[in-house]
């Protein structure tokens, strides 16, 4: 054998095959992984579809503010298939978001995140940041309104921090006003980051690989019998998981490409005039409507809101300790199950108030969707305090686990 | 720590196959010390380089001629790349921002403050909370401007009165060359 013997060469000098066997083809998995243990790789094939999309995106793209609208149509119109990569690349930003959103909610259920996962955890927080930073980028490169306006308003967050702020957001600006430079320097860091991402994202299957996946009834496996090898069973079962994510993908990219984007980014940025109404993209809704949601605090309302906002996230790097039940997946953990989906829905409720406008009420006035935004965000951290108290004063009362799997 | 302190409180030759722990934390700090210290200096043309640029910083000023606005017309004209609002306020107008001198206000100003002519009102076009751009004048509660985005109002001097912005609108520095040409601005460099 030819093959055996070229391999036998090059494992003597850098042990590759050995390297695919233990981390890869025989790395043991727990045998009971569901289907939203899925995500995961769904996500790192998301984020190689926009790598490659945004690549060949960007031989064509050009971040100068008197070109970077007229060149996104340039795309659509005159490059060959070009309407294909952006529009790839367009919703596969949302697809990238689906299938983090679900990783991070699957994590929180089934107690991904204690011990020994919470250097797993953080680094994962650290890649949603980062991706978060990357896609607000991304959006603002076409140059529409809402490209425009979405920068304007998200850089000036940073104007809220005390002393340093105004001469910050200058900074970042490169101006005294989002702009020609500002564009420039999104677009530089919009193509970097997704390689410090993936980057990244080896860190964290490093981290994985160290302490092993969790598995849905919480417990320890017993590698002596619990786990299978990871080829052939999860590979085949991600490639189907592949299969119908590629489905859902194909049926917005082909028949409604523009069903995430906003009518407003076709037309080009206008530093004169807001749109009356400006939205972030889906992704981002919730955390928008918990920076509107703190408003009745006077002139700390803005530093508050920017708080909060940066908060709701950050809050998930302390999961791992406020969680104090000695039991880990939530299919044990009635209360905290119930606590969970509440937070869910809790979720889906400020995406729609951010979506909405921020004076908007229902029912002929008489509910103002800020006092929904503010309860949403209530109960938002509430989840987070919640789950303390009912885990460190023992009020919940958890199943029966079983002994192994 | 204790055993090198002694061999040198009397003199004995030091045992050789136990390093100086103490010279050796201090050259790693000071080496340290310095190297961070270089990096610094090295990475500031880098923070530097996003700050404006000597382009940027020339466009300063804008000449505005406001013989042609009648009074409660509104023109929007941009200064260093920011929008700044031109009122010529109504003798109403005028009257309600004195009458708002008197109330409780988030950003306490006078209007007289803010104004060189009562009738002409110049403002910096960007909301304090998150910098959008206020629709013009009459959309707000007070009869003066509000904010899309997230629901500020300001008053027809351009103060904040309800809402999450911290802060009235700016007055930018703006000088009259004539009784109806005003620049704003003013000449750097």
């Amino acid at each position: 054998m030819v093959f055996k013997k070229i391999m036998d060469w090059v494992d003597a000098r850098l042990p590759i095959t050995e390297m695919i066997k233990s981390q890869a083809t025989e790395y043991a998995t727990p045998k009971n992984l569901n289907y939203w243990w899925n995500f995961g790789s769904l996500a790192l094939f998301t984020l190689i579809i926009m790598i490659l999309t945004g690549l060949f995106l960007a031989m064509h793209y050009k971040p100068d503010a008197n070109q970077a609208f007229d060149v996104v149509e340039h795309i659509m119109r005159d490059v060959n298939y070009g309407w294909l990569l952006r529009y790839l690349h367009a919703n596969g930003a949302t697809f990238f978001f689906i299938m983090i959103y679900v990783h991070i909610l699957r994590g929180m259920y089934y107690g991904s995140y204690r011990a020994p996962r919470e250097i797993l955890w953080w680094i994962g927080i650290v890649i949603f940041f980062m991706m978060m930073g990357t896609a607000f980028m991304g959006y603002v490169l076409p140059w529409g309104q809402m490209s425009y306006w979405g920068a304007a308003v998200i850089t000036n967050l940073m104007s809220a921090i005390p002393v340093i702020g105004e001469d910050l957001v200058v900074w970042i600006w490169g101006g005294f006003a989002v702009g020609d430079p500002t564009l420039n320097r999104f677009f530089a860091l919009h193509f970097l980051l997704p390689f410090v991402i993936f980057g990244a994202v080896f860190v964290h299957l490093w981290a994985l690989h160290a302490v092993h996946s969790n598995n849905p009834e919480g417990v320890d496996p017993d590698f002596s019998k619990d786990s299978i090898p990871f080829h052939p069973y999860y590979t085949i079962k991600d490639l189907y998981g592949m299969g119908v994510f590629l489905i859902f993908y194909c049926a917005f990219v082909f028949f409604v490409p523009n069903f995430f984007l906003e009518p407003d980014n076709y037309i080009p940025a206008n530093p004169m005039q807001t749109p009356a109404h400006i939205v972030p993209e889906w992704y981002f809704l919730p955390f928008y409507a918990i920076l509107r949601s703190i408003d009745f605090l006077g002139s700390f309302s803005k530093l508050a809101g920017v708080l909060a906002m940066v908060g709701s996230i950050a809050i998930l790097f302390i999961l791992p300790f406020l969680d104090r039940s000695p039991v880990r997946s939530f299919r044990y953990r009635p209360l905290s199950r119930q606590l969970f989906w509440i937070f869910v829905i809790d979720c889906f409720v400020l995406g729609w108030v951010g979506y909405n406008p921020a004076d908007a009420t229902r029912f002929d006035g008489a509910l103002p969707l800020i006092l929904v935004g503010r309860t949403g965000t209530a109960i938002y951290f509430g989840y987070f305090v919640m789950l303390w108290v009912i885990t460190a004063f023992d009020i919940e009362k958890s199943k029966p686990m079983p002994k192994s799997l | 720590m204790a055993a090198i302190a002694h061999s040198h409180t009397h003199s004995a030759p030091p045992v050789l196959d136990q390093p100086d722990e103490n010279k050796r934390d201090f050259l790693i700090l000071a080496t340290g010390a310095v190297g961070a210290a270089g990096v610094a200096g090295a990475a500031w043309p880098f923070v530097q380089s996003w700050s404006p640029s000597a382009d940027v910083l020339s466009q300063a000023t804008t000449e505005v001629d406001v013989s042609n606005l009648a009074k409660g017309q509104m023109i929007t004209v941009p200064w260093q790349g920011k929008p700044v609002f031109i009122l010529r306020r109504t003798d109403d107008q005028i009257a309600a921002a004195k009458k708002g001198d008197a109330e409780t206000l988030p950003d306490p100003a006078k209007d007289a403050e803010r104004v060189q002519n009562p009738e002409i009102l110049v403002v910096l076009a960007l909301c304090s909370h998150l910098g959008c751009v206020p629709q013009p004048i009459g959309t707000g509660n007070f009869g003066g401007f509000l904010c899309p985005c997230h629901g500020s109002h300001y008053d027809t001097s351009g103060r904040i009165r309800q809402g999450p912005a911290p802060k009235n609108l700016p007055v930018p520095f703006y000088t009259f060359k004539a009784d109806n040409v005003l620049v704003i601005g003013k000449a750097t460099g």
